[in-house]
């Protein structure tokens, strides 16, 4: 299936893009997290991340749908 | 909307207007400004970064937090995003209610809640030339000056 994956601030450095779209077997975001950090050189470890999807905050063990919208989200730091 | 971003200067007396209420007592207000250190480095200048699609709710329901905990009138935030130098002001916070007390105690609150929850991020470029997102490379896995 096809997903599109956003990349913000820390992880879009290390992953060298805004975006993408991937196509995978990866079931669920901790899936794939794991295949994504194989890929790129991130330093962030999945239990220091949060993950959302469709633009809603999402559990690491939701099943992705072909055209979901994946955002993992770095330690944040506003204000 | 009762948070919002921005790319330019936060306009703070527009923002203001906005809280006024004839039942009001007074407003507090909270503003975060860019400052030439952090952690024994000298920052030269910050870049701010946001997920602006959840942003917008997470912050907006921050808001509707403040507003059920809290018995005051109006809160708004306004944060803005993109490149900053020493001395701008990065957020807004305010609050109008009825008695003081119940202002600074939602105004902290909002603040709070907005820098532990929304997809914000923040890039400082310091003296030395070097640069580093805060709160993401202290707690790397793999420090930086370990890569090869």
């Amino acid at each position: 299936m096809k997903l599109n994956i956003q990349y913000y601030a820390l992880m879009r450095e290390q992953a060298g893009r805004s975006q993408e779209t991937l196509e995978t077997s990866a079931a669920t975001p901790a899936d794939l997290y794991g295949e994504l950090a194989s890929r790129y050189p991130f330093t962030l470890s999945r239990e220091q991340l949060k993950v959302a999807v469709n633009s809603e905050f999402s559990d690491w063990s939701r099943k992705l749908e072909s055209g979901d919208a994946v955002v993992f989200i770095p330690p944040v730091a506003g204000g | 909307m009762r948070f919002r971003f921005t790319h330019s200067a936060i306009d703070t007396a527009a923002a203001r207007r906005e809280l006024e209420h004839l039942g009001a007592g007074g407003y507090v207000s909270f503003e975060g400004w860019v400052r030439d250190h952090n952690e024994g480095q000298e920052v030269t200048r910050l870049e701010y970064e946001a997920f602006e699609e959840l942003a917008l709710k997470e912050g907006g329901r921050i808001i509707a937090d403040a507003l059920r905990r809290f018995p005051v009138k109006h809160a708004l935030c306004v944060h803005r995003i993109g490149s900053l130098g020493l001395g701008d002001l990065a957020v807004w916070v305010g609050v109008s209610s009825t008695h003081r007390g119940e202002a600074f105690d939602a105004c902290r609150f909002i603040i709070d809640e907005v820098k532990h929850r929304v997809p914000i991020w923040k890039k400082e470029h310091y003296r030395s030339g070097d640069s580093g997102w805060v709160n993401c490379e202290r707690c790397a896995v793999v420090p930086h000056h370990a890569q090869p």
